[in-house]
Formats: structure tokens, sequence, C-alpha cells
């Protein structure tokens, strides 16, 4: 509960904030706050990538970005209400959609009905690798994380394109501004 | 340059423990928390912390631009190239039970391979974006 407030603080920081260091400073705080939670909830996994992630490498290429860019915020032209109305409607069903959920942490809930019981029971006799999560993203969901991988290659690709490929072309252009 | 001292010896002390960790987090996988993802972004964050503090110049000796970008499509094909040796073997994409005569044995091995596969993938991607970030400049 007490990270919970402390994110929910951080969040309101980071829409009033104009000082575009800041936001990153904060949203590094906010990632960190995320991976505090994970690991309060038991997902370690999640947690050392959001902690890697989300609070390094992603706030250093934001702050790299900064450095490219000017770290101030210019002040908006007239207050946006529509985009409010439409992040409070969908806040609001995604709030009424958690009411017909199950408890948290009910053992009889239908996802640990289907597929679950069986990789719990049968998977360190199938595949000898007693981390069960390790053996479902590798092994029962294979493909699911093939394409992550692949989602992941194709965003590295596509930020290599885009970026390396306009530093050639910009540095002809000076070349030619600067040239006889 | 003189104030960050500090700085530069907490980080020289570090780094190896904290690339130690990222191999513990991949190899150790299968026992534990962690795996191919978890590892790379650390290994990632391990360079790009160097990078940080000794400049962009020695962390492109240790690993080249040209390398880190080979990696990219390295660990997926070693991803897809694990699923299209399973096929090989007579199995199906995917399935490692073939790569042994004891099925879970092939299993183990196969969660190995692709775990390095991503690991390779995840790590490249990671530096590789942020090569291209301070590559850039201002101008």
């Amino acid at each position: 509960m007490a990270l919970l407030t402390l994110l929910a603080a951080v969040t309101v920081g980071v829409v009033r904030m104009r000082n575009l260091f800041g936001v990153v400073v904060l949203a590094s705080i906010y990632s960190f706050l995320m991976a505090s939670l994970f690991v309060a909830l038991d997902a370690v996994d999640v947690a050392m990538t959001e902690a890697a992630v989300g609070a390094g490498v992603s706030t250093v290429v934001l702050l790299a970005t900064l450095h490219l860019t000017g770290s101030m915020e210019y002040p908006r032209p007239r207050k946006a209400y529509l985009p409010l109305f439409v992040a409070f409607v969908t806040g609001a069903a995604l709030v009424w959609g958690t009411f017909s959920l199950p408890p948290f942490g009910t053992a009889d809930a239908p996802i640990h009905q289907h597929v679950a019981p069986r990789y719990l029971s049968e998977s360190i006799k199938e595949t000898l690798v007693p981390n069960v999560v390790t053996a479902v993203l590798a092994d029962y969901r294979g493909y699911d994380t093939l394409g992550e991988a692949t989602v992941v290659f194709t965003a590295g690709i596509g930020v290599m394109l885009l970026l390396r490929g306009r530093r050639r072309q910009s540095a002809g252009r000076t070349r030619e501004e600067h040239g006889p | 340059m003189k104030l960050d001292l500090i700085l530069r010896v907490v980080i020289k002390l570090f780094l190896p423990f904290i690339l130690l960790f990222a191999l513990y987090v991949q190899f150790h996988g299968e026992l534990g928390p962690g795996g191919g993802f978890q590892a790379g972004v650390i290994v990632a964050g391990t360079f790009i912390l160097y990078a940080i503090m000794f400049g962009a110049h020695a962390a492109k000796r240790i690993v080249p631009q040209r390398l880190v970008e080979l990696m990219v499509p390295l660990g997926v094909l070693i991803f897809a190239g694990t699923g299209a040796a399973a096929q090989a073997f007579g199995g199906n994409f995917l399935d490692y039970a073939v790569f042994s005569h004891d099925p879970p044995h092939g299993r183990e091995l196969g969660i190995f391979l692709v775990e390095v596969g991503v690991l390779i993938t995840v790590s490249g991607t990671m530096i590789a974006i942020f090569y291209a970030f301070t590559g850039r400049g201002r101008s």
C-alpha cells in the first residue's frame, strides 16, 4: 500500500513537472518502485527486468535523448479536456473490469485450472529444470519466447536503421554545406 | 574530472561482480529466478555503465559496434536454429525432446540453448540502442 501511494505520488510528479530531466529521474524512481512492487508480489524475474531496463537502460537512453534535444518542455497552449476525458473513461472501464476478477491469490481461479497444474506437477519430470517459470518460458511456450526475442530483434534493427542511417545523411549534408 | 575519482574506482570494483551476477542469473536460471532476458539486460547494463563512466570510445574498444550489431540477429538465429535443429532430428519445431535419447535431457539442453540465444539478442540490442543514441552527438 505504501508502495502504491508512492507510485501515485511519482505519477503526479511526472505529469506536473516541466523540467524533462526531473521527469526522467522520476520515471526511473517509478521503475524502481514497480520493481519493489513485483518483488512484493513474488515475481522476481519481472522485478529484475524492470529494475535493469526500466530504471537503468531506458533512463540512460532518455538522458542521451535529452542531451540531443534540450530538457525543457514547452508550455502547453491550451487545456486538453478531451484526452483527460478519454483517459478517465478508460481508467474507469479498467477498474470496472477488475470487479469481475476472482480475488487476488485464490488457488481456484480459472487461470490456475487450465494447464498450470500440469506444468507444476510434470515440468521437473519432463524437462529436469527445477524452475517452472524457465521451463514454461523456454519449452512449453517456446513459440511465444521466440516471438519475444524477435520483437527485441526488430526493435534493435529499427533503432539502428533510424538513428545510424540518418547520421550518415546529416554528416553528408554538413560536408556539402561546409564544402567549397 | 578529478571529482569523480571515487565513482570511477567504485564502478571499476563493481563491474566484474555485476557481470558475474549476470552470468549467475543466466546459468542459474534453471534453478532460481532469472533467465536469458534478465541476464541480457544486466550484461547490457554493465557495459552501458562502463561507457557512461569511461566514455563510449573505451566501451567500443571492449565491445565493438560491429560485434554488438552482429549479436542482435545472431541470438534470434540461435533460438530459431535450435527449433529447426529439432526438426532436423525428426521432431516438431522447438520440440527439444529429440536432442537426446532421454527426452528430459534433450529438453534441458534445448532450454539452455534457447536461453543463450535470448541472452545474445537482448544484450546486443540494448547495447546497440545505446550506441545508436550516443553516436549521434549534438550537431
